[in-house]
């Protein structure tokens, strides 16, 4: 019994060392850091079930953001630097849907049925520049992105918005920097058919949505086009020799991520409850990215399950790490904690040689 | 031989107007947007020489800091905000002993070296590690370095390293205020001797400092470090095979890079008198890599000219255009969204270009 039991015990361990060289020693380290800030929270007495409902906002919340990584990766454009392009997009649209008075769930429906097509069109636009510049997408994403978002702030303090709830209240031009959707869709993914389960408030509607989405995306990864795309990213020149278009499939891969980005940021203000404009999207991108990488995606090869697991593990660092940074240390910490291990896990990532994702 | 016997006749054949214009599209038309601007902004022409002056000789140096790597084919190194942390970093503790003067920046310069090639030669091995990649991976290491110094400002001055200075240091003992008063060296290199011209006031020594780096930088390019550069920034494996060590002389370019960014800063910062210590630094590589740009250099080519030229281009754009944007739009903040739109839109098409010639190339 006792060999068994000891064999087991090494098996284990080695089963343990491998998991261990797969993860990388960064995660590793995020994922000690995460243990010990779960630790640290039992230890102040923190309450578990407020923390455990804020994960499963935030993880929801987010959710979509991260999944937009997942068509440019896999077909070999690398991580969506640009996505700031597609928040925007789902910004205009949301401020549309505001602006024609619509509330609550047509609110938020229009907002998505004018979001999907705008940021689709906008991502096309934006793969016509990317195969252009194929090997420095991420370079000239990054730029793009941010002038995007300053391009769009002068679009913002400029557009002849009339509805007294986006304007500024002393008139003026330009609307402001933070709009309450108090009275338009203000959670109303997180509401429905929310329920209470020891103390963890369940955003059901949120959740549902986040998994159809995962659902609908995972099918057309396996789709015909789905495949193409991933076969362009995993050798070019094999899908080019096979006959397929590989600018088309590239298009495709920045028109579905900036679309899922525009749809992305919509569930994203409905759970947060305000839309944010001007600079607020300047480094969203570079959070979803970070997520997919904790979640065990590299550059060139991310699933629905990478992003999934990503951004649970990453969500729950921001906020059980939150109010642990607070009582221990200062209030910025938490932030701080942020920047750091998302560009770290970036970092990590585009260090790695990639000969593994090649053979794929 | 033959080919250094070509191109003067090639440039010869009179004075070729287009092409001119085609090779210096970028400077001719930041050249048009700055003149417009000037006159839309409105301003007294001392009072607008005068910014120019001060910004030129505060910012110069920052931006030729970038020259080296992109004459080593590193591109355009983001990664000089590290250089420019490094430079806070001496500023603390100089301003923390109580320094005051020239003999404080001096000090501040002696203290910055070390740290500058220490960060300088961590920087240059990460990008070798990511070769072919560097831009990137300098974009997101300077995020990176930026989240590490917050921690170091925030939290471990005072609350592990015990830091006795209530003017530095927030109220609860711990971490650094957001602002540091650099009045004791305040203007210490700028006032050493300054000519004055009514409202316009000529900050010689910088000036001498910055034109001593230009001298330096083309000796440095002569040398044999120098012809090292331009071998691997030229082709990695020719260098190779004519027996250059590719990693250290990449490392080396890095090091200058941010050395020279790291003396940069301190120029920038005597001269402002006023340290924030947590914005400072954080948009050095952005701005210092968009008036290069503008300055006509690209990715893979630039020159002391370039560089200076857009700085002064790229800080005239900055003087003028929020009150261009306030005469012209009504609205101040465009012209603020337009200048940072500008930064960021150069950088953006500069790498699309880069990368767009380079696929045609192959």
């Amino acid at each position: 019994m006792a060999e068994q039991v000891r064999m087991e015990g090494n098996g284990l361990s080695e089963r343990l060392k491998a998991i261990a060289a797969d993860l990388g020693v960064p995660r590793l380290i995020i994922f000690a850091f995460l243990g010990a800030m779960v630790v640290a929270a039992f230890l102040l007495e923190l309450p578990i079930d407020t923390l455990t409902g804020n994960i499963l906002t935030r993880f929801g919340m987010n959710g979509i953001l991260v999944l937009a990584m997942i068509p440019t990766m896999q077909v070999g454009m690398g991580p969506n630097f640009g996505l700031p392009l597609g928040i925007t997009c789902g910004l205009v649209a949301a401020t549309l849907s505001i602006e024609f008075g619509f509330t609550g769930l047509a609110g938020f429906l229009v907002s998505l049925a004018i979001a999907f097509p705008l940021g689709g069109a906008a991502g096309y636009a934006y793969g016509l520049l990317l195969n252009k510049v194929r090997g420095e997408e991420m370079t000239v994403g990054t730029y793009f992105g941010f002038s995007i978002v300053s391009l769009m702030s002068i679009f913002w303090a400029m557009a002849p918005y009339r509805s007294p709830e986006m304007i500024w209240p002393y008139g003026g031009s330009g609307l402001r920097v933070t709009i309450t959707l108090q009275n338009h869709f203000d959670k109303i993914l997180d509401h429905f058919l929310a329920f209470n389960v020891m103390g963890i408030d369940v955003p059901t509607g949120l959740l549902l949505f986040f998994f159809a989405a995962c659902y609908l995306l995972w099918l057309f990864m396996r789709s015909r086009h789905g495949i193409a795309m991933t076969t362009v990213g995993n050798n070019i020149r094999f899908a080019e020799s096979i006959g397929l278009n590989v600018n088309r499939y590239r298009l495709l891969g920045s028109t579905l991520s900036c679309a899922l980005g525009a749809a992305g940021i919509i569930v994203y203000a409905q759970s947060y409850g305000f839309l944010q404009l001007y600079q607020a999207p300047l480094f969203m991108a570079f959070f979803a990215v970070g997520s997919i990488l904790i979640g065990g995606a590299s550059i060139n090869h991310a699933t629905i399950k990478h992003a999934v697991i990503g951004t649970f593990l990453f969500q729950s660092l921001l906020v059980v790490s939150l109010p642990v940074a607070n009582l221990v240390v200062s209030e910025n910490l938490s932030e701080v904690i942020r920047i750091i291990i998302t560009n770290g896990i970036i970092l990590y990532a585009l260090s790695r040689r990639e000969s593994g994702s090649e053979a794929r | 031989m033959e080919q250094k016997a070509k191109i003067p006749e090639m440039a010869q054949p009179s004075f070729n107007l287009g092409r001119l214009l085609k090779n210096n599209a970028v400077p001719i038309l930041f050249i048009i947007i700055c003149a417009l601007g000037s006159y839309y902004a409105r301003l007294p022409l001392p009072f607008l020489i005068a910014e120019i002056t001060t910004r030129m000789a505060r910012n110069s140096f920052l931006v030729i800091s970038l020259i080296i790597p992109i004459i080593a084919g590193m591109g355009l190194n983001f990664g000089i905000v590290l250089g420019a942390m490094a430079a806070q970093f001496a500023f603390i503790a100089t301003v923390f002993w109580q320094m005051q003067g020239v003999a404080g920046l001096t000090a501040t310069v002696a203290l910055t070296i070390p740290v500058a090639i220490v960060f300088g030669w961590l920087t240059g091995m990460l990008f070798n590690r990511t070769r072919g990649k560097e831009m990137i991976t300098g974009i997101i290491l300077s995020f990176f370095a930026n989240g590490l110094y917050q921690l170091i400002c925030l939290w471990v001055i005072g609350g592990v390293i015990p830091f006795p200075d209530e003017s530095m240091v927030l109220p609860s003992g711990v971490g650094l205020r957001n602002t540091i008063n650099l009045k004791a060296m305040h203007y210490a290199l700028d006032n050493i001797v300054k000519w004055r011209y009514g409202m316009i006031g000529v900050p010689v020594m910088t000036f001498v400092a910055v034109a001593l780096l230009c001298v330096g930088m083309i000796y440095l390019l002569k040398t044999k470090l120098g012809q090292d550069f331009r071998a691997v920034g030229q082709n990695q494996q020719i260098a190779g095979v004519a027996g250059i060590n590719i990693d250290k002389v990449r490392i080396l370019a890095i090091v200058f890079s941010t050395v020279l960014a790291a003396l940069g800063q301190i120029i920038f910062l005597q001269n402002l008198g006023i340290l924030t210590t947590y914005g400072s630094h954080v948009q050095v590589g952005t701005f210092a890599v968009a008036a290069i740009l503008i300055g006509g250099a690209s990715v893979s080519k630039a020159t002391i000219g370039q560089a200076l030229l857009g700085t002064f281009l790229f800080h005239t754009l900055f003087i003028v255009s929020p009150l261009a944007g306030k005469n012209l739009m009504g609205n101040p903040q465009v012209g603020e969204f337009f200048r940072v739109f500008v930064a960021y839109g150069v950088i953006g098409v500069a790498l699309a270009l880069h990368a767009w010639r380079g696929r045609s190339k192959k």
